[in-house]
């Protein structure tokens, strides 16, 4: 037995996915899905969920988090429905209800730590030297105060609740 | 010249710095001039962050614009998913004045503010659209004779009703820009088809996207090429990282790279040792 949940719709349209209720429903978006043929991820069966307000079954599902963000589907929809954003207004609700994936974490913890999504290794400073590169990119890695000031807009949107 | 801010992002630098140092030399050699976007951080990533929280994934993409904007230049990327972030991030914030004015809220912090003017433009196609196929090929001191497998990736091109960069189903500009060096662009099955690493595949489903590239390598294998030519670190990383593993061993080159040989760049400049799939030039 599902419930829907009628406050999901403003949720959703809050975070950014409020023409959800533009979808009739025609499957051309499962049909060029290259997530679909390789995964249970059905974005059409998404698209539906989100309309009727199945919030638990959505934020607790894996194949919210199969999307690889193609577009292929954004580009095909026959009523210009902006898919992507809506699957990322539904993953932005999950997140802040404490669902997210261990390796996610991961991603999210570097951009708090370095400022970039993926660590500094020293192969690879050391092979930036040999190039004549400078050592360290001249990113907020190379300027504490940028990285502070990083830090601050992380804070100030929440973000860091996410990595703790 | 042309000036653009260099916004190096986030693999290229710190995973395959041949990528960075082709690119300063290819511009270099295109009159263009490159100006490091100093203190930029991560875009940040589109398919992750921008899931996780779209309000931090805004306004720290507006940092990076607010950097550019305030040295007055446009910025240039050499990845579609920088490309994507800042793109995105400028159209929404240019669209939309009340989203503007709660993102300048948060910079205000930081004692920033982006008023909404930063262009935002891609390596491949400033290259297409700036410089123009024939003064690159009038560039071309190395000739090369390889057959290639083109592959544009997903951002770079979509979504197109605000990109506008090229056919986002039948793309050519990237085959152009291939076959300026003299090498040959083969054609292939579903040659649009994703890598596989966006939106937080790669990280919390590896081998979905694994199935993803295995798809890509069975086509680019059919189709004769020798090469993968990319304009993206992120999809650079996944081609590269995943062939041994699959039993292929097609090597992977971004295009500045590319350029970079065909305009006689020093082979170790190209820094082929940071690749896991062995190259041979």
């Amino acid at each position: 037995m599902v419930t829907p949940n009628p406050d999901f719709a403003r949720q959703i349209a809050e975070a950014g996915g409020e023409e959800v209720k533009m979808c009739f429903q025609c499957g051309t978006c499962t049909a060029g899905c290259p997530s679909g043929r390789q995964t249970s991820y059905r974005v059409r069966k998404l698209m539906r969920m989100a309309q009727l307000g199945l919030k638990d079954e959505i934020v607790n599902s894996e194949e919210l988090w199969e999307c690889s963000t193609c577009y292929t589907c954004v580009e095909r929809c026959p009523r210009q429905v902006p898919i992507v954003d809506i699957v990322i207004a539904l993953r932005n609700i999950a997140v802040s209800e404490g669902h997210m994936f261990d390796a996610h974490k991961k991603t999210a913890q570097n951009l708090a730590k370095f400022g970039h999504t993926v660590s500094v290794s020293d192969k690879v400073s050391a092979l930036r030297k040999e190039m004549g590169l400078p050592e360290v990119p001249p990113t907020v890695l190379a300027n504490a105060a940028a990285k502070a000031d990083l830090d601050k807009i992380l804070k100030a949107t929440g973000f860091c609740k996410i990595v703790e | 010249m042309a000036k653009y801010a260099f916004f190096l992002g986030c693999i290229a630098p710190l995973r395959y710095p041949g990528i960075e140092k082709s690119t300063r030399e290819v511009c270099k050699a295109l009159d263009i001039e490159l100006v490091d976007l100093k203190d930029a951080s991560c875009c940040p990533a589109p398919g992750v962050i921008r899931a996780f929280n779209k309000k931090t994934w805004l306004a720290a993409a507006a940092r990076n614009l607010a950097l550019a904007e305030k040295a007055g230049l446009p910025i240039v990327t050499i990845c579609n998913g920088c490309y994507g972030s800042l793109f995105d991030a400028a159209h929404e914030l240019k669209e939309n004045p009340a989203l503007l004015k709660e993102v300048n809220g948060i910079l205000a912090q930081v004692g920033m503010e982006y008023k909404g003017t930063t262009v935002v433009r891609h390596f491949a196609e400033v290259l297409y659209n700036e410089v123009g196929v024939d003064k690159i090929k009038a560039k071309i001191t190395n000739p090369l004779s390889y057959k290639v497998a083109a592959f544009y990736g997903c951002h770079f091109l979509k979504p197109s009703g605000i990109k506008n960069v090229d056919d986002p189903e039948n793309p050519h500009i990237l085959d152009d820009l291939i076959e300026a060096t003299g090498a040959k662009s083969m054609p292939r099955q579903n040659k649009t088809l994703c890598c596989g690493a966006g939106g937080g595949l790669k990280a919390a489903f590896g081998d979905v996207a694994k199935k993803f590239t295995q798809t890509n390598l069975e086509n680019m294998k059919a189709s004769g090429a020798q090469y993968i030519i990319d304009v993206c670190p992120f999809c650079h990383l996944q081609f590269d990282g995943v062939q041994k593993e699959l039993g292929y061993s097609i090597p992977v080159l971004h295009l500045s790279q590319l350029m970079g040989l065909a305009m006689g760049m020093n082979a170790k400049d190209l820094a082929l040792s940071a690749h896991v799939t062995p190259v041979t030039l």
